[in-house]
């Protein structure tokens, strides 16, 4: 072709060197690059020469030490010239978030069963495959397999997850801990030698309405966190409001209350069985998830100027 | 295809890989921003430092405490009687170092900090105080000396750093000794808790059984045998750690030599 037309043609094109963020090698040279090609698209090239690397696992950045670049990054919108200098760094194994969950609380869910079943070798050999005579048991189990059935279906069905993936190293962390501890607090509960809670039936009965009030309201936000990712749209970001669902106006007093109802559920099964394994379990998951409330608490009230004021992000009007 | 082509020059992917850090929290999409400085203020550092000096007089009254003791009896055996209590007053003392980082006048880990400081609280009260039969043991001397030695130059690190005074002497001890005196006393430890096992499981001390009323059971003779096998993977990553400290601190000052 002629000397114009190739200069017509390449105008504006970027030269991108992806290095290694370590040894500063590099690994991969993408010559006469469209401007308006994004992040993502990059990472896909970066993919075609190193199979392993799928884009989830790539983590380009401009500066070693600064912010990575998202995937919806356009490279004519970043700060470089005609040659752009990406530093990689590999994150490791990724998992997406359905499996993520799924891992999380097919867990639980069986090794639950396992104890309630009584299972050989988990309590003395004249217990195997026996049952308790206690009803409280018999309701535990069923309340602790619905909350896992009822996460499950939220994973697969409701959920949208914004990040895509989520390194392996996380979820064998996490994984490990949701089944030791539901597998810790089952052996209690189903053991020959549970001692059912002291103010009987009343106990057990008022603690499981506000169970299935919980559940309930948990779900609620869920749907309703999952519709205003739908009705927004990508553009329009709106921050999550009470809707007609009595469930959902915990939203006049917390910012996260899907997390408020997830306490309350837990504490109420703690309650339910009268198991200090099971308090313990719920003071910690309250503990993380206030933090977690606590974050998102602050990334509303800094995006939103109109953030409520009477918001607070996990406990109303306390914390 | 509005790209021409792609030169990879290096398919070397094994030099490339990066391994995940170990105990890593953060996901891998969190920024690497700087962090930012939280020194304490003049009242803070001069309270530091007092802290720092009376902590390194407590440790020094134990080490003079045990070479006393020992010229008194003539034998290494049951010294832990004549430095007791202030070893558990000093060691106790050290909780106060939590504080510190939560508060943030010293910028440390608090979660670092607090395992560090509970698990020597730990063997003082629950392994050394509480099973009497243990305090005749010579691992107990093992690691009361270890210790001993590591917090007087400890404390007198920090104090020196806080006046901005450190004499190079003091820094490559601290970073030198722990090489020696670190698995001294972990093997104290280890053998102090496993002279303690048969005691706790006769006696079943702070262990609960069931039935209770709040369907909960602890076996303190199965806590500390998992106390012990979680040695095996925490000891050597601190010791590492502290080889790689060595290598950086120890390193910079041979190419510029200030004090």
């Amino acid at each position: 072709m002629s000397r114009t037309t190739f200069f017509e043609r390449n105008i504006g094109r970027i030269t991108v060197e992806v290095l290694d963020g370590r040894t500063r090698q590099q690994l991969c040279f993408l010559d006469k690059v469209e401007p308006h090609a994004t992040i993502g698209e990059i990472k896909s090239l970066f993919h075609k020469s190193y199979q392993q690397l799928y884009p989830a696992r790539q983590d380009l950045k401009l500066d070693p030490k600064g912010k990575s670049l998202r995937d919806d990054d356009v490279l004519q919108n970043l700060p470089v010239g005609t040659t752009a200098t990406i530093y990689f760094k590999d994150l490791g194994p990724q998992v997406g978030w359905t499996m993520v969950f799924l891992a999380e609380y097919l867990g639980p869910l069986f090794i639950y069963l396992l104890f309630y079943f009584r299972a050989p070798y988990i309590y003395s050999h004249q217990d195997v495959f026996t049952s308790s005579p206690y009803s409280v048991v018999t309701l535990a189990c069923a309340c602790h397999t619905c909350h896992y059935i009822k996460r499950l279906i939220e994973a697969i069905f409701v959920h949208r997850f914004s990040h895509g993936t989520m390194p392996l190293r996380t979820i064998v962390r996490n994984c490990v801990y949701y089944w030791a501890f539901s597998a810790w607090l089952a052996f209690y509960i189903n053991h020959p030698l549970y001692t059912p809670p002291s103010y009987g039936d009343m106990q057990v009965n008022y603690a499981l309405a506000i169970f299935v009030l919980c559940e309930l309201g948990n779900f609620s936000i869920h749907v309703a966190l999952n519709n205003l990712k739908a009705e927004g749209g990508p553009k329009c970001r709106r921050f999550p409001h009470p809707t007609k669902n009595p469930f959902t106006w915990l939203f006049f007093f917390v910012s996260c209350p899907n997390y408020t109802y997830e306490v309350g559920a837990w504490a109420s099964f703690s309650v339910m069985t009268q198991c200090l394994p099971v308090a313990l379990f719920t003071f910690l998951a309250f503990i993380q998830m206030t933090i977690w409330a606590k974050g998102k608490h602050k990334t509303y009230s800094r995006e939103f100027k109109d953030y409520p004021q009477l918001r607070m992000p996990i406990i109303p009007l306390l914390l | 295809m509005w790209y021409t082509g792609i030169h990879v020059v290096s398919a070397k992917w094994g030099s490339v890989m990066s391994a995940p850090a170990m105990g890593t929290t953060k996901t891998a999409h969190s920024d690497v921003a700087p962090k930012k400085k939280r020194g304490p203020g003049a009242l803070a550092t001069a309270y530091l430092v007092i802290y720092n000096v009376v902590m390194t007089a407590g440790w020094l009254v134990i080490a003079v405490g045990l070479v006393r003791a020992y010229l008194v009896r003539g034998s290494y055996h049951g010294l832990y009687f004549s430095i007791e209590k202030p070893l558990k007053f000093f060691q106790t003392g050290a909780l106060l170092e939590i504080l510190h980082c939560a508060v943030g006048i010293v910028p440390s880990s608090v979660v670092l900090t607090g395992f560090q400081v509970l698990s020597r609280v730990f063997l003082t009260w629950a392994v050394t105080h509480s099973v009497r039969e243990v305090q005749s043991e010579d691992s107990v001397l093992l690691f009361v000396s270890a210790w001993t030695i590591t917090e007087i130059i400890r404390y007198s690190f920090y104090t020196f750093s806080l006046l901005n005074h450190l004499p190079y002497l003091i820094k490559w001890a601290r970073y030198t000794f722990f090489l020696v005196l670190y698995p001294m006393g972990v093997t104290g430890e280890l053998l102090t808790i496993y002279a303690a096992l048969p005691y706790v499981q006769k006696t079943g001390l702070y262990s609960v059984t069931l039935p209770n009323k709040y369907n909960f059971s602890f076996d303190y003779y199965t806590f500390l045998i998992l106390t012990m096998v979680s040695y095996i993977p925490l000891f050597p990553q601190l010791y590492f750690h502290m080889m790689r400290q060595r290598k950086k601190v120890l390193a910079h000052v041979e190419e510029y030599k200030t004090e």
